[in-house]
C-alpha cells in the first residue's frame, strides 16, 4: 500500500472527490431534463473510482486524454466545476467557450486534451503527446482513458504497437464497463480478457477492481512509476460498471435491471464510505460537512453557468484557424 | 535566370526538408519507409544518415496512429512532417485528419492549435490503377480547419514546406507524383514562398486557364500550343485549394472574360465545381462564355494505359476545352 493511502485525510479526500463527481453529474441529469444542457450527455456515475484513482498518480505537468464520458476526469484533473458547467450550458465562460459541450472538454492549464468522441480516436493523440515528451527528454506521462469498446477499433492496436515499439510514456487506462453503448463485451470480442490483448504488443498490463478506489490508486501509482522510469507504455484495465444509461437517450434494452442492481452493491462511493466508517475515519458530521461543501460548489457552478453569456454569433467562424497576433 | 541551378521537384523538396530540419530542431519527418528505404518516391533519400532515426522516423504501416501521433506531437511542442505514401492510403487516417487535426482548435475554443504538416503523393498517370492514383486534394479542400497546398512548380516544391511548417494550423501538401522528376531551374537562394495567393504563371487576354498541381505542366504546354493558334491564354496556378484565393481568380476572369478549369479530381463535387460557383457568384456578368472544365472521368482509374490516358486531363483535352470557350471550334 502506498503511504498516502494510510493517511485518513488523504482517504477522506478520495471520498470527497468521488462524491463531488457523483453529485455534479446527478445535477447534470436534472439540468438536462430541464433543457439547460443539450446534445449528448454521457454520465460516469458508478465509475468514479477510475478517474479519481488514476489522477492521483499524475503530476501537473502530465497530460490527460479522455473520452466523451469525461466529466469525472475533468473534475478529478482539476478543471473547475464552474468552467465545466458553463461549457455544458454552452456559455462563453465554459472551458471551451461553449464550442465543445459535454463531449469535448479541453483545458490547456491542466493539459487536458479532450473530450474525444470518436471511439479510439484519442489513443493516437496520446502516443503523439508522449512521443514529443520522449523526444524532448521531458519526464512526463500521458494518461489516455478509453472504454473497452475502443479495443475493437484499429486505433487501439496501432497505438499499442507504436507505443511499445517506440517505448512511449503512455499510461493506457481502459475503463471496462462491459458495454460499448449497448454492445456487451462478450458480444463484440473473441477474447474478453483485455489485458491479454495489450500483452500481445509487449505492453505490461494489469487489471484492477475499478470499483475500489484504493486498489485503483495503488495500481495507477505502480503503473505511472513504471512509465516514468522509462519503461514504455503500460496498460491498466479498470473493471467497472456504469449505473446510468449510455446517454440520456438510451432506454437500456440490452441489460437486465437485476445486473445493474448487483453492480450497485459494489458502488465505489458506498463501499469506500463503509471502509472509512469502519476505520473510524468519518462520522455523520464529517459526511454532512462533505455533502454541504459539495452542494455549495455545485450550486455555485450552476449559478456561474446561468449567469454566463452566450458567445456572439458574429464570432461563429473564429477558431477555424489560429488567430495570429493573439498568440 | 542568374544564379540558377538545374534541379528536380524531388531534389527541391528534399532540400526543403533538409533546410527545415537544420533550421528548427523541433522538426522531424515520420512515415512509412521514409528512413532506411529512402522514401517511396526517394524524396527523403540520404536524410536518415544526415539526421538519424529519431528525426527521420520510420513508422509501421499504421496511418491512423502515425498521423494521430503527428497531431499529438504538434500539440506538444514539436513540428512534425508526416509523410503518407499516397492520398489513397490517407483515407486510413481520415478520422485523425478530419475529426482531430481540423477540429481540435475549434472544439477546444481556441486553446489547442495543431501545427502539423502532412505530405502525400497524389495523382494518376503511372498505370497504378484504382487504389494508388486518385486526386482527392479537392475533396480535402472541403474541410474547414486545414490548409490544402498543391505545388505545381519547382519553386513551390522548394518553398511551400517551410511556410507550411511556420503555420500554426494543419497544412496538407499534395505532391503529384508525376512531378517529382520534373526538371527545372531554381534560383540558388530559393526559399520559402507565400502560400496564400494563386499565381499567374502566364499572362494572357483570351481566356483564363485555372490549374494546379500535376496539371500545371499540361496546362502550360496547352497554352504554348494555343498561342500558335493565335489564342493568348492566361495560366493561373491555384497553388492553394484551401483557403482558395478567390480574388486572384476573379481578377483574372475580369480581364479575360472566359475561363477553363483543369482539375485532376473527379468532376462531381470537385474543386473545379467550387471555382465555377465562385466565378458565377462574383463575376457572372463579366463572362462572355460559359465556364468550362477538364476533369478526370468519373471512373476509378483503370490500369490499361489507353484507358488511364483517356480518363485524365491531357494537353489535347485542355486545348479542346479552351477552343470551345473562345469560340474557335466552330
Amino acid at each position: 500500500m502506498t503511504r498516502r493511502l494510510e493517511e485518513p485525510d488523504y482517504r477522506r479526500r478520495l471520498l470527497h472527490e468521488m462524491v463531488r463527481i457523483r453529485r455534479f453529474e446527478e445535477k447534470c441529469a436534472e439540468l438536462y431534463s430541464a433543457t439547460k444542457i443539450r446534445g449528448f450527455l454521457h454520465l460516469y456515475i458508478g465509475e468514479e473510482a477510475g478517474a479519481v484513482g488514476i489522477m492521483q498518480a499524475l503530476q501537473p505537468e502530465d497530460a490527460v486524454v479522455a473520452t466523451y464520458r469525461e466529466h469525472g476526469h475533468a473534475l478529478a484533473r482539476g478543471i473547475s466545476a464552474r468552467a465545466l458547467m458553463a461549457e455544458m450550458f454552452g456559455k462563453v465562460e465554459g472551458c471551451c467557450r461553449g464550442r465543445g459541450g459535454s463531449m469535448h472538454i479541453f483545458d490547456a492549464a491542466t493539459r487536458f486534451y479532450g473530450g474525444n468522441a470518436i471511439v479510439g480516436g484519442g489513443l493516437p493523440l496520446a502516443a503523439g503527446l508522449a512521443l514529443a515528451d520522449k523526444m524532448e527528454g521531458r519526464d512526463r506521462v500521458t494518461a489516455c482513458f478509453f472504454g473497452e469498446g475502443a479495443i475493437a477499433e484499429g486505433e487501439f492496436h496501432e497505438s499499442m504497437n507504436l507505443a511499445a515499439l517506440w517505448q512511449l510514456p503512455v499510461l493506457f487506462c481502459c475503463e471496462n464497463n462491459l458495454y460499448a453503448m449497448g454492445t456487451a463485451l462478450r458480444r463484440s470480442e473473441s477474447e474478453t480478457n483485455l489485458a491479454v490483448k495489450a500483452a500481445a504488443y509487449d505492453v505490461p498490463s494489469w487489471a484492477v477492481d475499478g470499483m475500489d478506489v484504493a486498489a485503483v490508486v495503488e495500481a495507477a501509482e505502480r503503473a505511472a512509476t513504471a512509465v516514468r522510469a522509462g519503461g514504455g507504455p503500460y496498460f491498466l484495465e479498470c473493471r467497472t460498471y456504469r449505473f446510468r444509461a449510455h446517454s440520456m437517450y438510451d432506454p437500456e434494452l440490452y441489460r437486465a435491471k437485476q445486473e445493474v442492481e448487483e453492480w450497485k452493491k459494489r458502488d465505489p462511493i458506498a463501499t469506500w464510505m463503509a471502509t472509512l466508517e469502519a476505520a473510524g475515519e468519518i462520522d455523520a458530521a464529517t459526511l454532512q460537512r462533505m455533502d454541504a461543501d459539495v452542494a455549495a460548489e455545485i450550486d455555485d457552478a450552476i449559478a456561474f453557468a446561468e449567469a454566463g453569456t452566450l458567445e456572439p454569433v458574429a464570432d461563429l467562424e473564429r477558431f477555424v484557424f489560429s488567430e495570429r497576433g493573439s498568440e | 535566370m542568374s544564379g540558377a541551378v538545374k534541379t528536380t521537384c524531388r531534389e527541391a523538396l528534399r532540400a526543403a526538408i533538409r533546410e527545415a530540419m537544420q533550421r528548427d530542431s523541433r522538426v522531424f519527418l515520420m512515415g512509412e519507409d521514409v528512413g532506411e528505404y529512402g522514401g517511396c518516391f526517394a524524396v527523403s533519400k540520404g536524410l536518415l544518415d544526415e539526421f538519424g532515426p529519431e528525426r527521420i522516423r520510420d513508422t509501421p504501416l499504421s496511418e491512423s496512429v502515425f498521423v494521430g501521433a503527428g497531431i499529438g506531437a504538434a500539440m506538444n511542442g514539436l513540428r512534425p512532417i508526416v509523410e503518407v505514401m499516397t492520398v489513397n492510403f490517407s483515407l486510413l487516417a481520415l478520422d485523425q485528419i478530419l475529426n482531430n487535426a481540423a477540429t481540435i482548435l475549434h472544439m477546444s475554443g481556441g486553446q489547442f492549435n495543431v501545427p502539423l504538416v502532412i505530405r502525400m503523393a497524389t495523382g494518376g498517370g503511372r498505370q497504378l490503377a484504382a487504389q494508388h492514383s486518385h486526386s482527392l486534394e479537392g475533396w480535402y479542400a472541403h474541410i474547414p480547419g486545414i490548409k490544402v497546398l498543391t505545388p505545381g512548380t519547382i519553386e513551390d516544391f522548394r518553398g511551400m514546406l517551410w511556410t507550411a511548417l511556420e503555420d500554426p494550423d494543419p497544412v496538407l501538401i499534395f505532391e503529384n507524383a508525376l512531378l517529382y522528376n520534373l526538371e527545372g531551374e531554381l534560383a540558388e537562394d530559393a526559399g520559402p514562398v507565400d502560400i496564400s495567393k494563386a499565381r499567374v504563371l502566364r499572362s494572357g487576354t483570351s481566356l483564363s486557364l485555372f490549374s494546379y498541381g500535376g496539371s500545371i505542366p499540361k496546362t502550360l504546354e496547352a497554352a504554348v500550343q494555343l498561342e500558335s493558334r493565335g489564342i493568348d491564354p492566361e495560366v493561373v496556378d491555384l497553388r492553394t485549394l484551401r483557403p482558395l484565393d478567390t480574388a486572384t481568380i476573379i481578377d483574372s476572369v475580369r480581364r479575360t472574360h472566359r475561363a477553363v478549369i483543369v482539375d485532376e479530381g473527379w468532376r462531381s463535387g470537385s474543386i473545379s465545381a467550387e471555382i465555377m460557383a465562385r466565378i458565377m457568384e462574383e463575376s457572372f456578368y463579366e463572362l462572355d462564355a460559359p465556364v468550362a472544365r477538364v476533369c478526370t472521368a468519373e471512373v476509378p482509374l483503370p490500369y490499361a494505359k489507353q484507358m488511364e490516358d483517356a480518363a485524365l486531363p491531357r494537353v489535347e483535352t485542355i486545348i479542346e476545352a479552351a477552343m470551345n470557350v473562345v469560340g474557335g471550334n466552330g
